[in-house]
């Protein structure tokens, strides 16, 4: 922060997150710029969850500061929330509603036009293209995952926040993810993701997070 | 505008395809209703002073019903946080809910009402006022309930606290409302009442659906 120069892209600085009594990552920095991708790892409960959502604006963090080319993320919320995509563990797909209203809802409240070639596109890059038209009810986890992950092209958003993108696909999906992440990447796009399993991401850094949480004692946060 | 009819268009199309829930809360009204002439006795006499209060009080407790459901079903498989980061302000999102709910609650029971007001010997001169009553306050009833759906959500017995949290707040509503059908049944001018129910919706329309996504955010965080 400061100096202009190096402001470029989305930064984290000295981030803290409390969840309960438990304090579950502090003085963690991290820097993302454009093409860049970052694979948190850890252990379960290092806060790779945790971080995510901080970093989508989900979660207050308690200490430390995101930016966005320079500006505080917390200045503008909605602004914020435009300019990511954000996959948690739930897919957010409604049973009653078929594949392509599930995408298309979530594509019309992000100011673009979902229209129906968009839709049809997206639902094609996850292999889903031929389910447009039948109810969610019938899909199954992998495929509810795809149509998940299918809101990431159906609208177009510079920053991916993915908390275990990978589960339940198989390998054909999965290559295919991967294509998207590259894709993605390739236009200049950023990628957040955790996982426990190998995806594919060329030059992709890793932030270990339990190096943020070992030794911790709560006293230190006071 | 966009966002709102979107939501508003999803929450319909679910009530559509999943049913149920608007019926349940039109059942649960006429049932209620229908209580008094058999508690009470069907005299003319006796039922038709406590009428209005009768019919608005089961309108409140099938309005309360439903709204336990209003954002859990959304909180549970994490469309919610998904509405929290589109980049739409909350409080619009919120709006749309709460019109989906009143068009699949608030509106059937303003349908049914003088029906149950015939059989509570409602008096014809004062069904005007019932109607215009419920005009105006089951959408109020509706944006007050969204506060409380999105401050008890995640709670566990939610649907309890929600009950203890919203019957105060409704309280003006009922109170006018009631009023109003009264004031007609007496065969007094009943346009104060009314115009307070609407000033009770005018205040809900903006402070009900901010309220309701601070309650949201902190719900999520």
């Amino acid at each position: 922060m400061g100096d202009g120069s190096g402001a470029q892209g989305f930064v984290g600085t000295g981030l803290a997150c409390r969840r309960g009594e438990r304090l579950v990552f502090s003085g963690l920095d991290f820097r993302l710029g454009p093409s860049e991708a970052l694979v948190l790892r850890g252990p379960n409960g290092s806060g790779k969850s945790s971080l995510l959502r901080v970093m989508a604006g989900l979660i207050r963090p308690t200490a430390g500061q995101l930016d966005w080319d320079g500006e505080a993320v917390a200045d503008d919320r909605e602004a914020h929330a435009g300019r990511l995509h954000f996959i948690g563990h739930l897919d957010a797909v409604k049973p009653a509603l078929t594949v392509g209203e599930n995408l298309h809802f979530w594509a019309s409240l992000r100011n673009t036009t979902g229209d129906a070639a968009t839709i049809g596109a997206a639902l094609g890059d996850v292999g889903l293209a031929a389910l447009a038209d039948a109810p969610a009810r019938y899909l199954s986890a992998g495929q509810r995952r795809r149509l998940a992950l299918a809101r990431l092209t159906a609208s177009p958003a510079s920053l991916w926040l993915l908390d275990e993108p990978s589960v339940g696909l198989d390998d054909q999906s999965l290559a295919a993810f991967e294509s998207m992440l590259a894709g993605h990447r390739a236009s200049g796009g950023m990628v957040a993701l955790a996982t426990h399993t190998a995806i594919a991401l060329p030059g992709a850094r890793e932030l270990r997070l339990d190096e943020f949480t070992r030794g911790l004692v709560m006293d230190e946060v006071a | 505008m966009n966002a709102l009819a979107a939501v508003l268009r999803r929450d319909l199309r679910l009530v559509v395809r999943q049913g149920a829930d608007g019926m349940l809360v039109v059942a649960f009204f006429v049932l209620a209703a229908a209580m008094f002439p058999f508690a009470i006795g069907p005299e003319e006499a006796a039922l038709r002073p406590i009428a209005g209060g009768v019919l608005w009080v089961c309108a409140l407790f099938a309005a309360m019903l439903s709204l336990e459901r209003l954002f859990q079903a959304d909180y549970e498989d994490g469309t919610l946080e998904l509405l929290v980061l589109t980049p739409q302000p909350l409080e619009l999102l919120v709006l749309g809910k709460a019109l989906a709910h009143w068009i699949s609650t608030g509106l059937p029971l303003i349908v049914i009402a003088p029906l149950m007001g015939v059989l509570l010997q409602l008096p014809p001169t004062a069904h005007m006022a019932l109607f215009v009553a419920m005009l105006l306050g089951t959408p109020t009833l509706s944006l007050i309930g969204t506060v409380g759906a999105a401050l008890t959500l995640g709670a566990r017995r939610g649907g309890m606290l929600l009950v203890l949290l919203l019957l105060p707040l409704a309280l003006p509503v009922l109170i006018f409302g009631a009023g109003a059908v009264a004031a007609a049944e007496a065969g007094q001018p009943w346009r104060t009442e009314i115009m307070a129910l609407g000033g009770f919706l005018l205040a809900a329309l903006p402070l009900a659906p901010w309220a309701a996504a601070a309650a949201l955010r902190q719900a999520l965080d």
